[in-house]
């Protein structure tokens, strides 16, 4: 696999060491396989489903689609990084447990970086504007209505 | 790996949240490929790049110069049986002489690094001679066998009443499904720990763990006790993981190397790595009388099994039973076969042969409406099953039968009332950047009503078992029924705290140590068949209980109850809380759960052969650009018949979620063949709907009949969501543009090239009345 590299990404807003890595791995190959965070999830590594959604330096990208040594420097958050401490979640979290928007949930942390995106930028998308933001994630159990459901009341409970 | 699951609250009839969704909203839940294991080994499979070839020879001595690689291992390497198979193992683990279809598994690898094991396995030299594949599921009737086994895997005739009867009105149709994929989202994929009792943990994505254990242990020739299989989180499966697919590679691996061996498919491996749905080929012709009473159904069925059995068995048996769906009909000439192919491996998808046939049903009914003057709900209605009604197969329908009600709610819901004239732009067919000209939009509403079996049949021992343990005023619970995220896990949970009024629950882990069976999470059994387990082993463990009590205060245990988590008696002796009453004993009890009897088929399709069926109806409404042959589904309607609802929010998810893939099934999702060939094995190419495909679902009626015999009155609702939503959708188009459309799903080209000939290229089968007898 020719030489190998170190290098270090700022992940969550930790350092992160990475040792003796391919040049070729991926983003998402190195968060879960080097770096101990499996949140983003791989269905089809080749940026067509949006499982692996993470922010790089803010933007939302497939982490699938970036070499991670291309990575360093940049700012990455990763569905762990948008969770709150233990034993708790964010209003997104929250909601798509309680209005029933995970069933197997190999879509939902994407998901849950996805509208994290959407909000930060769009506090109070239409529905149409909620189905475009998130058309790039996909997913195969729920029909996406409960998804929609959990966007909405997170955009009611933020404006009360 | 597999850990277990504890909530405290929420009882039957609740929209109790899932006890999992804490961990996977937080992206902490293991699903089976975020495994790891200190010092394991990456696998990789080497696959058939042809649909048909001789094997000449495999040179594996490059990939083993490689360093980094660890072990390579082919079919000479698979020490027990050398195929594996749901109901006969005729499928090769490696391929060995002859490989029938492309993505056939050759060889695995496994190696330090991921990209390691791929190099490796690119660099096994097979030697193929490419022989011409047999892919027309037709001509394969008549070919020579590509198979020592032969090319049929099962014949189901229906023949009952009268087979010269005849109707005032006659209409004939012929009608295709095409080879849908349950594209879950979670790649096949998992880990294998060498143990050192020379035997295996496996930590994999299943539907069944048990039937898994059955045929690894056959495959690698261990005792069934070595061979222990651990669910893993499963991203989906919705019957693409009811065959083995890397079970037995990644395990022998492990054996062979002594080290924990993970593999995970790309997409495009779990593409050509399960089976599909089978595609179908259906000449129909029903005879009604002058008022619209129908008085036979007359089928010939031929199902696309492509290279290996699988289940193709219970697909035939389903796609026949049903061929007249929710209608009753005296006279029966129904014929279905399954075929071998080249073409990829056909088994089990949600509707499971009942997604097939609705297909051309309802389409008849619909001909038949207007062959009538007939309004086609009312025509529906006049035909539609009712409890105590007789099936072509004889069996009388002695659960509950509330065809007419879910067709009448779903019909009288009122239709949306947006306009394509005002719609933004993003909602039009098309959507951004090919909208469609909302001048040439056409507006369609079509429906459709289904039915579908719940649980195994035909005979087959059908059972699950579980073991629920008091202590402390905690119940545990273990049963190997496998989540796949349709909410066992939370209905398991909420039947513990209903029975023994406890609040705090624990679901242990789904293995298959220590505890038999749960079947298989499919046929929409596991509510009725391992919520029933569940529910009984409680119950069990509440009689324990009782007993206790009853001898502490000298009662008959037959006057105590629990009622809001104390246990009280008729008489008011007894008030205790469960969790005092309970304290300082231990309860356990183990259960078997099976469901009454079922039996096979006659020569002639008759017998009692299902428990139980569901029905549901469909209403869309979608909008047709008729120039570019676009579709927008406007809006799904549904009624269905649930028997009781155990978790408002969770069901809801069932049928939003399977009307879903009747959507893709309808206007998107199709893998497509050229000579065996896959062409669409992704993402891109292999569309499934986006949130901006997905119309709004409005559920006009759950029907809650409880269904006698079903141990909380409910019935499974994970199937019939896709056994006619796609049918209405299909429907709806061809009201939009008054076209024939005999085909699902129905392309762009479908409409917009109709009057050509632009819209053909496929082998079509008009004739299959004549092949089949």
């Amino acid at each position: 696999m020719g030489e190998l590299i170190d290098y270090r990404l700022r992940v969550n807003g930790v350092e992160r060491d990475v040792a003796e890595a391919w040049l070729g791995e991926s983003l998402l190959y190195v968060l879960r396989e080097r770096l101990g965070l499996p949140g983003s999830k791989n269905a089809c590594l080749q940026g067509e489903c949006g499982s692996c959604s993470v922010l790089m330096d803010g933007k939302l990208v497939c982490a699938c689609m970036v070499l991670a040594a291309s990575a360093v420097g940049s700012e990455i958050v990763t569905v762990e990084g948008l969770t709150p401490g233990e034993n708790e979640l964010s209003d997104i979290q929250d909601s798509f447990l309680t209005e029933g928007g995970v069933q197997c949930g190999f879509c939902t942390p994407g998901l849950i970086v996805s509208v994290h995106d959407l909000l930060e930028h769009n506090p109070d998308p239409t529905e149409l504007e909620v189905r475009e933001a998130i058309s790039g994630n996909l997913c195969r159990c729920t029909g996406y209505g409960r998804i929609l459901a959990a966007v909405q009341a997170v955009q009611e409970s933020r404006q009360r | 790996m597999s850990t277990s699951l504890r909530s405290r609250q929420g009882r039957l009839g609740e929209s109790v949240a899932r006890p999992d969704g804490i961990p996977k909203v937080r992206g902490q839940f293991a699903f089976s490929s975020d495994l790891f294991a200190e010092g394991m080994l990456w696998a990789h499979i080497v696959r058939s790049p042809h649909p048909s070839a001789i094997i000449r020879s495999i040179d594996v001595s490059a990939a083993l110069r490689i360093p980094g690689v660890r072990a390579v291992i082919t079919s000479d390497d698979v020490p027990g049986r050398k195929s594996f198979g749901l109901d006969y193992p005729d499928q090769p683990v490696f391929a060995w002489e002859v490989v029938r279809y492309l993505g056939e598994a050759i060889a695995a690898v496994a190696a330090d690094h991921p990209e390691t094991a791929r190099r490796a396995a690119a660099a096994i030299v097979v030697e193929y001679e490419p022989t011409e594949p047999l892919t027309d599921p037709v001509e394969a009737l008549e070919a020579g066998p590509i198979h020592p086994l032969g090319n049929v895997f099962h014949r189901q005739r229906v023949r009952r009443g009268d087979p010269e009867a005849t109707g005032a009105v006659v209409v004939e149709g012929y009608y295709e499904t095409g080879m849908q994929d349950q594209a879950q989202l979670g790649p096949e994929s998992g880990l294998a720990i060498p143990a050192e009792d020379g035997g295996i943990d496996l930590y994999v994505a299943t539907q069944w763990l048990h039937v898994d254990q059955e045929q690894i242990s056959a495959c690698l020739a261990l005792p069934l006790d070595k061979v222990r299989v651990h669910l893993a989180g499963v991203g989906g499966a919705f019957g693409a993981r009811e065959d083995l697919s890397i079970q037995v590679p990644i395990s022998l691996l492990a054996l062979q190397t002594g080290r924990p061996v993970k593999i995970v498919y790309d997409r495009e491996e779990s593409f050509l790595g399960h089976v599909h749905r089978h595609p179908a080929y259906m000449w129909y012709r029903h005879h009604a009388d002058a008022e619209g009473n129908l008085v036979k159904v007359e089928a010939r069925i031929v199902l696309d099994g492509g290279a290996y059995q699988s289940s193709s068995f219970a697909v035939t048996v389903n796609a026949a039973c049903f061929a007249p769906g929710p209608y009753k009909v005296a006279n029966a000439v129904i014929e279905a076969v399954s075929v071998r192919t080249n073409n990829p491996p056909c088994g089990a998808m949600r509707g499971f042969g009942a997604t097939q046939t609705c297909f051309a049903y309802e389409a008849q009914m619909d001909k038949l409406a207007a062959a009538l003057g007939i309004d086609p709900i009312e025509l529906r209605l006049r035909n539609a099953l009712k409890h105590g009604d007789t099936l072509i197969t004889g069996q009388v329908l002695k659960g509950t039968a509330p065809v007419a009600e879910v067709i009448k709610t779903c019909a009288a819901a009122p239709l949306p009332e947006d306009d394509p004239g005002t719609m933004a732009e993003l909602a039009l067919p098309g959507g951004a950047g090919r909208t469609a000209d909302r001048a040439r939009i056409k507006r369609g509403v079509g429906f459709a009503v289904g039915i579908k079996n719940l649980m195994f049949s035909g005979g087959y021992d059908d059972f699950s078992e579980a073991r629920c343990r008091l202590e402390n005023g905690v119940a545990t619970v273990t049963c190997a029924a496998v989540e796949v995220g349709q909410g066992f896990v939370t209905l398991a949970q909420q039947i513990t705290r209903e029975v023994l009024g406890v609040d705090d629950v624990i679901l242990a882990p789904a293995t298959t140590i220590g505890i038999a069976s749960a079947g298989s999470t499919s046929a929409s059994r596991q509510t009725w068949m391992s919520g029933g387990a569940v529910q009984a082993a409680c119950l069990a463990v509440r009689d324990r209980l009782f007993e206790s009590i009853a001898a502490k205060y000298g009662i008959a245990a037959l006057v105590l109850e629990v009622v809001d988590g104390r246990v009280v008696s008729l008489g008011g002796e007894v008030d205790v809380a469960v969790l005092e009453a309970a304290s300082g004993e231990v309860f356990e009890e183990t259960v078997l759960y099976r469901h009454p009897q079922t039996f096979e088929l006659d020569e002639n399709g008759q017998g009692n052969n299902n428990v139980s069926y569901a029905f549901a109806a469909h209403r869309a409404v979608v909008d047709v650009d008729v120039d570019l042959g676009l579709v927008r589904v406007v809006e799904i309607t549904t009624s269905q018949d649930v028997g009781r609802v155990l978790n408002p929010r969770q069901l809801v998810g069932q049928l939003e979620g399977g009307i879903a893939q009747g959507v893709g099934l309808a206007v998107m999702e199709e893998i497509v063949l050229d000579h065996g060939r896959v062409r669409n094995p992704s993402f891109t190419d292999y569309v499934i709907p986006t949130a901006l495909d997905m119309p709004p679902v409005h559920i006009a009626a759950f029907i809650e009949q409880p269904e006698p015999g079903s141990p909380m009155g409910a019935k499974g609702a994970g199937e019939p969501p896709l056994v006619s939503s796609h049918c209405a959708v299909v429907a709806a188009i061809r009201a939009a543009t008054g076209l024939e459309l005999p085909r699902a799903p129905v392309r762009p080209q479908d409409i917009a090239l109709s009057g050509t000939n632009g819209s053909s290229g496929r082998p079509s089968h008009k004739d299959i009345a004549e092949v089949l007898p």
